[in-house]
């Protein structure tokens, strides 16, 4: 029962953050609603028994990614009602082609019914262990290529922000460090006998 | 009605899913809520992932649903780099701008 009515709960505030996401006229309150959509799909995977995947949704998603749309929605100096300015020409295509897809999965499942004993559990859930310590136990040995592969995968996106993004622009004074470093005594100080009563010229 | 079995979950991430193909035809000349919206429809796969997770009693759906979330912040990433590099030479980020990106 109570499982019941926090799944409604999740899902009702899940389904119209999503559509305020897509629906609100300042892309900053989108980047809000999309961060509650995500805290209520964690909700929902605490249900689902995956706390660890919760967790990493709750904190890298909300924690990262979300801060990062929010970052560059703020650094843009956009007029967004320009940006909005007929798209309701739109409406009708996407609500068709919405619909027709929604119609589709809706009948799929339906009509198709799953039998799990048929099934043969490529990683069984164990009983005795939590779901942080199961996923770990098949994450480091069973999946330890994908994993080894999703890490190349960022290290490969990081590399290309930054390469996207980066950008030397001319005029504008830096510290050169190597020049600095490698500086010769000669170079930049010299020794006179001074005569006392006597400047320096 | 109040057991909540597989269907609902499904149910879920499927309006889910077209809700975030709504909002691309909705936002169209917008890049940023387009993202949005194929977060919103990556967020629909992972529901499904861990559904059937929970469902067959298999781990593998949770660390799928590991791997899409790094693809996902990857995607996130290089998409929003090429829109700051697009905006700071066109100074703008309508999408019919974007056909002239060209190698």
């Amino acid at each position: 029962m109570i499982a019941a009515i926090s799944f409604y709960m999740f899902s009702l505030v899940l389904l119209a953050s999503a559509v305020m996401v897509i629906s609100s006229r300042n892309p900053v309150h989108s980047v809000l609603f999309l961060i509650l959509s995500f805290f209520n799909a964690a909700g929902l995977f605490v249900l689902l028994g995956a706390e660890f995947v919760a967790f990493i949704l709750a904190i890298v998603y909300v924690g990262a990614v979300a801060v990062l749309f929010l970052f560059v929605v703020m650094m843009l100096d956009i007029s967004f009602a320009e940006l909005r300015k007929g798209a309701m020409k739109y409406v009708p295509v996407g609500l068709a082609i919405g619909g027709v897809l929604l119609a589709e999965m809706a009948f799929m499942m339906m009509t198709f019914p799953t039998a799990p004993a048929l099934i043969p559990a490529a990683s069984p859930i164990p009983a005795d262990i939590g779901n942080t310590q199961a996923l770990g136990r098949v994450l480091y040995t069973q999946y330890i290529v994908p994993f080894q592969v999703s890490g190349l995968i960022l290290l490969v996106a990081m590399i290309g922000a930054i390469c996207l993004t980066l950008r030397t622009r001319p005029g504008v004074l830096r510290q050169k460090i190597a020049d600095q470093v490698g500086v010769q005594p000669h170079e930049v100080v010299e020794l006179r006998k001074v005569q006392t009563g006597q400047g320096v010229e | 009605m109040f057991t909540i079995g597989l269907t609902h979950y499904l149910m879920l991430s499927s309006i889910l899913f077209a809700v975030g193909i709504f909002g691309i035809f909705l936002n169209r000349k917008n890049v940023i809520v387009i993202l949005m919206s194929i977060e919103l429809m990556l967020l629909a796969v992972n529901i499904n992932f861990v559904a059937f997770s929970a469902h067959l009693q298999d781990l593998t759906g949770q660390v799928f649903t590991m791997f899409i979330l790094t693809v996902a912040a990857a995607e996130a990433a290089i998409g929003l780099a090429i829109l700051v590099t697009f905006f700071r030479n066109r100074g703008s980020i309508a999408v019919e701008d974007l056909s002239n990106l060209k190698g």
